[in-house]
């Protein structure tokens, strides 16, 4: 299971509006409990580095990646996973997430319909290298956007 | 001799560790050393031929090894050699059944 402190919930959910109609990405970062249980405590937006068209492909440059680790061993936290959106899509990942998942990470997908958020799952890769969905604590979406 | 960072994903591979020292004089040696030493890291790291799969991104201090010489980019001591994941996805095209 995973869920989200308030800010970093209301920070994801902004950069996924404000970006529309791209795509946007960042990373989680968080705490890990022993019985797998995880709490993003912050994001780091990025920059979608996709050349061409962004409304349907995110790419994150291996700097920023490289960036991302080097935050969380500076904050004391794990780097937990990957958020993007899906302008006008439901938040499935596609075959192209999957070929580019990797194993332990979190993905967090919001749906973007018309603008508005409309619905956020998360994802992990399972064994089979197929992925498999992660309970999300429930997000409500009518609080308002900090 | 080169410093090995292993990214937080693939960390479970490796009991956990992000920072190896490996004996080696080129990327690829520093590679085969790895795979060799924990086996459940091949997969993710190199595809059917042995290559370095392309989702996957070597870095020898700052520049990616495609730049460089690939695998036989040389390393010394004072080498970090960086695994990096690309991170990449999307959305799925209508027409995607007929591959894209």
């Amino acid at each position: 299971m995973i869920s989200f402190k308030s800010i970093p919930r209301s920070q994801l959910l902004e950069h996924a509006q404000r970006i529309f109609p791209d795509e946007c990405c960042g990373f989680l970062f968080g705490t890990e409990e022993s019985d797998g249980t995880r709490e993003v405590e912050k994001i780091l937006q990025v920059d979608n580095s996709k050349s061409g068209d962004k409304r349907r492909r995110f790419e994150i440059s291996p700097q920023n990646y490289l960036h991302a680790e080097k935050y969380a061993i500076e904050h004391d936290l794990l780097l937990l996973g990957i958020y993007h959106s899906h302008p006008g899509h439901p938040a499935i990942p596609s075959e192209h997430d999957r070929v580019a998942a990797q194993p332990y990470f979190s993905y967090i997908i919001v749906s973007v319909m018309l603008g508005k958020i409309n619905h956020i799952r998360s994802w992990r890769l399972g064994e089979d290298s197929r992925f498999e969905e992660e309970k999300l604590t429930p997000i409500h979406f009518h609080q308002s956007i900090e | 001799m080169a410093t090995v960072v292993i990214p937080t994903p693939l960390r479970k591979f490796t009991n956990q560790t992000a920072k190896l020292q490996i004996s080696a004089n080129t990327v690829g040696e520093v590679i085969d050393s790895l795979t060799r030493d924990f086996p459940d890291l091949k997969k993710h790291l190199l595809d059917e031929q042995g290559k370095v799969r392309s989702f996957v991104n070597i870095f020898a201090g700052d520049e990616d090894i495609r730049d460089l010489q690939q695998e036989k980019t040389v390393v010394d001591e004072a080498t970090i050699v960086s695994i990096v994941p690309a991170i990449a996805g999307g959305i799925q095209f209508k027409s995607s059944h007929h591959g894209n």
